[in-house]
């Protein structure tokens, strides 16, 4: 228990039903009540200030809110919390390590695969989880695994050759 | 010899970006990750309606919902003088509706609550009442006689037509027709389309009682000119007024207009004295904020046998929506619609542009380009292919011998710009050398025989980049001119702010560069920072790829400042006069005996610590920079396609993209910007259009409706360059952001045309869906306009 306090509305809406769920997030058990209707998307941005995942379309097209849940990319705009209760979630800020980047983010950086950043998240938790399905694969490969993510900066050429470099980051990584 | 300018992070270096570092962390600070203690929520109710009469609102169910703190409607604005607002291009928008909705999705009141989940709630629990009025959705209909007024607040609008303009020499084109061996004619539609960044738009405006001090966080990507709309408007004192300009999720022309949320959230925190956050979602950002294009051309163009091109005539009918709100320099009223045919040498040209009011979102907005060259480089180059095919000449040969030579610069062209540089012509052979030009067209002839489509579309055109100069370009006045403040710290280390804002293009490396060129300070030395007008200096923002023709002009021009200063003190150092100085890079040495030197760095320690009697202490300075002209880059895109002729859908087989931007300050961002560009292109050839039903309902409101290419999509690009430097810019650097979009959608469309070549189709309008181009090839005829929508569609 904190010392600090939480302040509560002084009229509490009695009609609206809070449960409590219990998520892990980036290897951390973090608990909450909510809203039965509360997207996953803002209990991750505004419930636990992790901001790196972005909120874009709010019809699962766009994917900058993409998260790993249980190891599988999902749009976390169209998700409730509730769903994730019990359920392990990846943001991006649980993607590097204390001192060192995850070899994605340095692929990104150095095939200059981001321009504004906001797809960038998403576009790489997303190529994560492809990496671990499919560690050796052709541009197309990329592309196809890609197309659930939008960004309107980089024209994607440099995103696919951003997911191959660290590919073989990877590969040479799990080699050693 | 001075440093390694490429070691130092100088000109030319791909140096690797330094915002990445945050954003591949999820450490960005976009508008919507900001949190004041105390802060409110704000949503927007707005207009189902594309056009109809206000008879009532009732906020009582609203009011009544726990949590609620306050609801805005047209009345409260109109109360404190907000109902309306002016626009940057001299007419008045609608902040919240008092009379009448003009657009679907207008907006009609607001609710600040505890959170948005509340404020969301709370606008569905208002009543609005509305008594439908007839509505118009395109040019055609506005201009018809006894049309529906839409502007009826406006005292003296008496028809739907916002504004008849002209441009070039009527009769010398007249002239020009009468002697014509041949006259090709083209009707073209643009279609309406959205920037649509992946994040929206949305403020926080935090009114602090005690200081009197309006803060607003916005996503702006034009924090000096929004600093000065809100003095305007709002009637505060410019220096109570601090707007700061966060990370953007890309902007692309949308996050320049000023939108009523920002108003609205900016009278919100002052009527509660707390800050209140406003965050659209993507259904308000594609139906009411910032539209591009939607516009029509009559071309005609008078042509010689031989080829040349004696004169062109052009009218456009422009669609602006409900309100004139996009943002144009004052004196031209279709943008640059009249830098069409710059880089041929054409006698004579005239163009008539009139703008009309519909029942639709505003529109007109620069979508990545400058000011309308999107649509005027796409007119040009449609109209350049369908003449060489009425010659009967390649589309290559008609291009080069109407090219403006090398030599032949400066020149005027036929509206009266003034381009200064350029190698069109090696841009061309470059390009074609690329794709494999004649190779391509005999593939073409032997896939002819076997049934197949084979396509290849050229577009070549300079465009007119970085605004202004500030005798021809302003708006609503403010000179288009910009700015960069350098301070040197003692140890050598710098920081640099400019008027500019950066929103994916790299500001907070390529700056850095500039002043690693000028002053040997390595770039990994150099903080950059843009967007808080409390800290930066004055400047027009970033769009119409003005930031390096412009802002990157004052970096340079403010470094050279320093240098001068940082001369006086490698004298006083040297103990020599300033005379016998030279410079390398990086470091000051005696021109008769250069081993005795002393660093950039040794002259910063001294500006703070071993200043010379009569000179002032300190090490830091600011620039205006007023560019003499504006920048001319030049850009040849070739694409090849195959087009299905069972299906209509065609495929990019290559696409060659050669652009000359001058000397390039970070190789590996131009690159970047290009490859955006070209797929931005593609995306409005092949499937990115929003239209509207005969009701003014828009189709296009998500993603699931308004397609956007994903990876999956879009083709790949080989990119090329050519180096002419630009003759007036400090580095010699010409815009670059935009070219690809301005330029490429011509090269798609044109080829997917050569592929129907032998079908009598002479033209399909954008988007080139699948089922138009089968239409086109099974009905034999051309598909023009905007995409009909039935009733039942939507």
């Amino acid at each position: 228990m904190s010392s600090l306090y939480v302040e509560v509305s002084p009229e509490p809406a009695s009609d609206v039903p809070v449960r409590r769920v219990t998520i892990t997030v980036n290897g951390e058990p973090r608990t909450a009540d909510v809203e039965p209707r509360l997207l996953l998307a803002h209990l991750l941005r505004s419930g636990f200030g992790l901001t790196g995942t972005h909120t874009g379309c709010d019809t699962t097209n766009c994917g900058v809110c993409t998260v790993l849940f249980d190891g599988t990319p999902i749009k976390s705009c169209t998700m409730l919390a509730v769903q994730a209760d019990g359920h392990e979630v990846l943001t991006v800020e649980g993607l590097a390590g204390a001192s060192e980047l995850h070899p994605i983010q340095e692929a990104f950086k150095d095939e200059h695969g981001l321009q504004c950043g906001f797809c960038t998240p998403g576009m790489m938790l997303t190529a994560k989880a492809f990496l671990e399905d499919n560690p050796d694969p052709t541009e197309d490969e990329v592309r196809w695994a890609l197309s659930g993510n939008m960004c309107r900066c980089t024209g994607y050429q440099n995103i696919v050759k951003s997911v191959l470099a660290a590919a073989e980051m990877l590969r040479a990584k799990a080699g050693n | 010899m001075g440093l390694d300018e490429i070691k130092i992070g100088g000109l030319g270096a791909s140096r690797r970006r330094v915002e990445d570092n945050r954003f591949i962390r999820g450490k960005g600070n976009y508008i919507d990750d900001i949190v004041l203690p105390g802060m409110l929520h704000m949503e927007i109710l707005r207009s189902p309606l594309a056009h109809a009469r206000i008879k009532s609102i009732d906020a009582t169910k609203a009011w009544a919902i726990p949590g609620v703190r306050l609801v805005l409607t047209g009345e409260t604005m109109a109360s404190r003088n907000l109902a309306w607002m002016p626009t940057l291009s001299y007419d008045t928008q609608a902040v919240l509706a008092t009379d009448k909705v003009r657009f679907q999705g207008q907006e009609v009141a607001c609710v600040v609550a505890d959170d948005p989940y509340i404020a969301k709630d709370a606008c569905e629990a208002i009543v609005v009442d509305y008594e439908p009025l007839p509505v118009i959705i395109n040019p055609q209909q506005a201009l018809a006689p006894n049309a529906p007024l839409i502007r009826d607040d406006k005292e003296n609008q008496r028809d739907n037509v916002v504004f008849d303009w002209v441009v070039g020499d009527k009769d010398g084109t007249d002239k020009a027709f009468a002697k014509a061996d041949v006259v090709s004619k083209l009707e073209l539609h643009y279609p309406r389309s959205h920037p649509s960044p992946m994040e929206t738009c949305g403020s926080i405006a935090d009114f602090d009682r005690s200081t009197s001090k309006l803060t607003v966080y916005m996503t702006t990507q034009a924090p000096h000119i929004i600093r000065a709309a809100v003095a305007l408007v709002a009637e505060l004192p410019e220096h109570m007024i601090r707007i700061v300009s966060p990370d953007l999720g890309g902007g692309f022309g949308n996050k320049v207009p000023v939108y009523p949320g920002y108003v609205a959230s900016i009278l919100a925190s002052i009527l509660l004295e707390r800050p209140v956050k406003w965050i659209e979602d993507k259904t308000g950002n594609l139906i009411s904020t910032g539209f591009a294009r939607d516009i029509y051309l009559r071309g005609e163009m008078a042509l010689r046998k031989d080829g040349k091109i004696l004169g062109v005539r052009m009218h456009t009918d422009s669609d602006h929506g409900a309100f004139f709100s996009d943002a144009q320099p004052s004196k031209f009223k279709i943008g640059l619609m009249h830098s069409a045919f710059a880089c041929y040498d054409i006698p004579a040209a005239h163009l008539t542009a009139r703008g009309v009011y519909t029942n639709k979102a505003p529109g007109g907005v620069a979508y990545r380009c400058s000011f309308r060259v999107t649509e005027a480089m796409f007119f040009q180059e449609r109209m350049v292919q369908a003449a060489a095919d009425d010659l009967g000449m390649d589309q290559a040969e008609f291009r080069r011998i109407n090219f403006v030579r090398d030599d032949d610069f400066p020149h005027r062209t036929p509206f009266g710009f003034l381009t200064d540089s350029g190698q069109y012509g090696k841009c061309l052979d470059v390009g074609l050398e690329a794709i494999g030009y004649q190779d391509f067209l005999r593939q073409k002839a032997d896939a002819a025989k076997k049934g197949r489509l084979l396509g290849i579309g050229i577009s070549t055109m300079t465009e007119p980049l970085g605004a202004g100069n500030s005798r021809e370009y302003d708006i609503l006045g403010i000179k288009m001119f910009d700015s960069a403040e350098l301070r040197v710290h003692l140890t050598g280390k710098a920081i640099l702010r400019t008027g500019a804002k950066t929103q994916g293009q790299g500001h907070e490396t390529t700056w850095a560069q500039i002043v690693a060129h000028e002053l040997g300070i390595p770039a990994d030395d150099v903080t950059v920072e843009e967007g808080d007008t409390d800290t930066a200096p004055f400047g027009m923002g970033t769009y119409a790829s003005r930031s390096t023709p412009v802002a990157g002009a004052a970096v340079a021009m403010v470094s050279r400042k320093i240098r001068a200063k940082a001369r006086k003190l490698a004298a006083h150092l040297l103990e020599v006069s300033e005379e016998d100085i030279e410079w390398e890079l990086g470091r000051f040495y005696v021109r008769s005996s250069p081993d005795r030197g002393v660093t950039i760095q040794d002259c910063a320690m001294a500006a703070y610590t071993n200043v010379p009697d009569g000179l002032e202490p300190g090490l830091e300075n600011n620039a205006y920079y007023d560019p003499p002209n504006l920048t001319w880059p030049f850009a040849c895109y070739i694409a090849t396609v195959e087009v299905d002729p069972e299906t209509g859908v065609w495929d990019v087989l290559n696409m060659v993209a050669v652009d000359d931007c001058g000397v390039r300050i970070n190789p590996m961002i131009v690159e970047g910007q290009i490859m955006g560009g070209l797929t931005e292109a593609y995306a409005m050839a092949s499937m990115q259009f929003i239209t509207f039903d005969s009701e003014g309902n828009c189709v296009g409101s998500n993603y699931m409706d308004y397609l956007l290419p994903t990876a999956w999509e879009t083709p790949g690009f080989e990119l090329h360059e050519v180096v002419t430097p630009c003759p007036h810019h400090p580095i010699g650097a010409k815009g670059v952001g935009e070219c690809a979009t301005v330029g490429g959608p011509a090269a798609f469309v044109n080829a997917v045309m050569d592929a129907l070549k032998g079908t009598g189709v002479r033209n399909i309008d954008m988007p080139l869906l699948p089922d138009r181009v089968y239409e086109a090839i099974t009905q034999r005829h051309d598909v023009s306009g905007a995409p009909p929508v039935k009733m039942d569609d939507t």
